[in-house]
């Protein structure tokens, strides 16, 4: 009796201490997930945000009759070597603009080479031992340091990684999500509101329904090939251009719009319409007038989610060629552009160390804007949310 | 810029007109309910009745022409097209504004025209549909043409190289044909994925089970955000992310190992791709783990199951066609994810077991024809669309079967929310 006992309280604690078992490997697992996001947002952290920082080299420029042809002989020749070639390229251009320049000389902080730059934030470089105890006596001397890199966010792309900067990709991502929200917004509202509203419960609604949630789910890649096949190649919107990208990320967003509209307008109470139809309302009034105010929040919540979604989409962008190097700021809907996930995509292909560091730059700057996005989304959903 | 202009002014002498119905049609409304006839509508809503008769038809003329001057290729001049479109607005302003008598109910049909373009919304996410299988149909079968279908499935060697030479009329120089067997892009393509799910499933399964069956509500609501900042970090991000941190990581380790890894290896996309889709397991099933209905799980402890036994026995099994449902989904996602793939995996195609040899997929081909200076009529670039259409197949079969899964479990349990 007592054996039998003991046997079965032995037992026992095995299955309890199984059970605990459990518990602890399932969180586990959710410290797991946790941890890939800490490490991934440390690294991104750490890679990028150098970037933001950028050397530079106050060196005495001197307006000579030999600068204005060629500008390397306005800078010490010591200098010319670790200062970015982009500073004495403008030389005699400057000059040109304004004749008055000759024969005087300026006191200025310039743009340091990647090379010394990337030499000062510790990373390994192809400079000479010479060269880098120049560097290190220039720093000492307080004519080398490290500054905000203003020019990251106000200069557009380059081939050189200390002259390059975000900002024709910032212009060329709101022109895109202008074209994308401008056809994605009152088409999903609409189908949401005829699909939630109006439909009739046939087949044709079913069938709208099914193939809206299949959307949802078909890789984004496929949209930019049906961009390029119609849009571009049918329909002749010029290829790489804010117009054909933000239709094509218009036809993705389209189904996250129209589901987080649907479930806005379901969460409206029966009774609302019921009290508005009593007092004499059309179908359309009811909807004008009652459910879609009241079901606004929940709308805008699920369209800044889809939009900050098509903010980070790039596959479909390289199909329809939005991955172009755009140097110049141009704010058109018509003319090449390229976007932020598709600049980082960019500077990631190119191997210098230094536009490592910008790619990291840009993804931190990309990432920002997203979580902010999506964290405004969720307050705005907290402040506006009713209960019913 | 010569049709610019013509549009821009046929646009405002739209909207003056447009304007003009709208205050001369207010007006006579108010006319005739001042001489003391009851009407069926609102002055305003005449008013509204009055613009669309004006601009809705014209409008409708102008998209008419212009898609028939693409489709048929006939060409429409601009200027007399325009010139009908503006004279259908002046008939429609007419028929307007006779229709404004105390007998016409404006209401409800300025309500018709609301719902018929409500609808007509609705159908363009059903173009979208078709526009893809379309083009990406008409393509595919343009390169079926040139290549064997049989070849296609059934190949295992994937060397595009010389198609471009044949396409310019230079074949005979270049040394052997194109091949395009898709066996290796495939084989890749399942590869990576398999590599994903197998970080994916266990780490989102677990913590579903751990955030429904045992997390506090705090973590519960920390944790939840957390996960879905996952899902929202673009996937260009985690491409470099498996490309600069995570391969050259798989590197050392294989060599601390005494194992040779490519950098292009097949397991650094393949973990990140895990990571990417842990939450859309992991959320999904937690919402089916708290639909399992209460009554079981007390029902189990009842018969004294200890909690562990009870989630193991009770719980998973009766939620397991919504865990199977969330992983095809996941999957689905992996098999059509693009940028992780082209940043880390590699672009030769290789048919090989070994996950630490370098790679290829189909959506990595499918952006190197489409990103090289290719005619667009080559056989490379239109083997990107053939790809493509296995692609979609393959995806929307797995997406279906997931809708079916979850749909039996949701009549199972009588859950509305899923």
């Amino acid at each position: 009796m007592s054996d039998s006992y003991d046997q079965i309280s032995q037992q026992l604690k095995g299955r309890h201490r199984k059970s605990t078992r459990l518990k602890y490997i399932s969180m586990g697992a959710l410290a797991l997930a946790g941890a890939f996001l800490l490490i991934f947002f440390a690294d991104m952290l750490s890679k990028g945000l150098p970037a933001f920082k950028q050397a530079m080299i106050n060196i005495e420029i001197n307006y000579t009759e030999d600068a204005a042809r060629n500008g390397r002989e306005a800078v010490d020749r010591d200098f010319s070597t670790i200062i970015s070639r982009s500073v004495v390229r403008v030389i005699p251009l400057e000059m040109r603009n304004d004749p008055s320049l000759l024969g005087t000389s300026v006191q200025r902080w310039v743009l340091a080479s990647a090379d010394v730059d990337q030499y000062l934030k510790g990373n390994p470089v192809r400079l000479d031992d010479d060269e880098k105890a120049r560097i290190d006596r220039l720093v000492e001397e307080g004519k080398v340091e490290m500054q905000f890199n203003a020019g990251f966010f106000s200069r557009g792309d380059s081939k050189m990684p200390e002259l390059a900067g975000i900002m024709s990709a910032v212009i060329g991502t709101v022109m895109t999500m202008i074209v994308t929200l401008a056809i994605a917004f009152p088409i999903g509202v609409m189908t949401a509101i005829y699909l939630e509203e109006f439909a009739p419960d046939n087949r044709l609604t079913q069938l709208i329904e099914i193939n809206i949630n299949n959307l949802a789910a078909i890789p984004s890649i496929l949209f930019g090939l049906l961009g390029l096949a119609i849009f571009i190649n049918f329909f002749g919107v010029p290829r790489s251009t804010p117009l054909v990208g933000g239709m094509t990320l218009a036809l993705m967003t389209l189904p996250v719009i129209i589901i987080s509209t649907r479930t806005a307008l379901r969460s409206v109470p029966e009774s609302i319409r019921h009290a508005a139809f009593g007092v004499g309302c059309s179908r359309w009034q009811v909807v004008k007038d009652h459910v879609l105010p009241l079901a606004m929040p929940g709308i805008m919540t699920g369209s800044i989610i889809g939009l900050a979604q098509a903010m980070g989409e790039t596959a479909p962008l390289i199909i329809v060629g939005m991955v172009a190097f755009i140097p110049d700021v141009t704010a058109s809907f018509t003319e090449a552009a390229t976007v932020m996930p598709a600049q980082v995509f960019t500077w990631s292909g190119e191997p210098s160390r230094a536009f490592v560091e910008k790619t990291a730059g840009g993804i931190v700057v990309l990432l920002a804007v997203l979580i902010s996005l999506n964290a405004s989304a969720v307050l705005l959903r907290k402040k506006f949310e009713r209960r019913w | 810029m010569q049709t610019n202009q013509l549009f821009l002014i046929f646009c405002s002498v739209l909207l003056l007109l447009g304007l003009a119905a709208f205050f001369v049609g207010r007006s006579k409304a108010t006319r005739v309910r001042a001489s003391g006839s009851s009407m069926y509508a609102q002055p305003d809503q005449y008013a509204w009745f009055a613009v669309v008769a004006t601009a809705g038809p014209a409008i409708l003329v102008s998209a008419l022409g212009a898609f028939v001057m693409l489709v048929m290729g006939t060409e429409i001049p601009t200027f007399p097209l325009l010139l009908a479109s503006l004279a259908v607005a002046g008939v429609g302003l007419g028929v307007g504004m006779m229709l404004i008598r105390a007998n016409f109910h404006a209401r409800q049909a300025i309500e018709r025209v609301i719902v018929w373009s409500l609808a007509g919304a609705a159908t363009i996410s059903i173009l979208t549909t078709l526009g893809i299988l379309i083009s990406i149909i008409g393509e595919a079968l343009n390169f079926f043409q040139m290549h064997s279908f049989w070849e296609f499935i059934t190949g295992t060697t994937w060397a595009p190289g010389n198609s471009f030479l044949i396409a310019a009329g230079r074949g005979e120089g270049a040394s052997g044909g194109a091949e395009f067997g898709s066996v290796p892009l495939f084989a890749g393509t399942f590869m990576i994925t398999a590599i994903a799910l197998a970080v994916a499933v266990p780490v989102g399964l677990l913590s579903a089970i751990y955030m429904a069956e045992y997390a506090p509500s705090r973590v519960r609501s920390i944790a939840k955000p957390m996960l879905e900042i996952l899902a929202g970090i673009p996937t260009v991000v985690y491409g470099f992310f498996a490309a600069i941190t995570v391969a050259p990581f798989i590197v050392r380790v294989a060599e601390t190992v005494g194992l040779d890894a490519s950098f292009n290896n097949a397991l650094a996309p393949g973990i990140v791709m895990g990571i990417m889709i842990i939450p859309f397991i992991s959320s999904l099933s937690d919402d089916v783990i708290n639909a399992v209905p209460d009554s079981m799980r007390q029902g189990s402890f009842a018969l004294g199951m200890t909690k562990g036994e009870t989630i193991r026995d009770v719980v998973i099994p009766a939620a397991l066609p919504g865990i199977i449902s969330a992983s095809l989904l996941g999957m689905s996602r992996a098999l059509g994810e693009t940028m992780i793939v082209v940043m880390a995996a590699g672009m030769r195609p290789n048919l090989t077991a070994n996950p630490l040899e370098e790679m290829t997929t189909v959506t990595v081909r499918i952006v190197a024809a489409m990103t090289g200076d290719l005619e667009f009529d080559s056989a490379e670039t239109l083997s990107a669309f053939a790809l493509g259409l296995v692609l979609f197949v393959v995806t929307l079969s797995l997406n279906l079967v997931s809708v079916i899964m979850i749909r039996r479990f949701r009549d199972k349990y009588r859950v509305n929310n899923l």
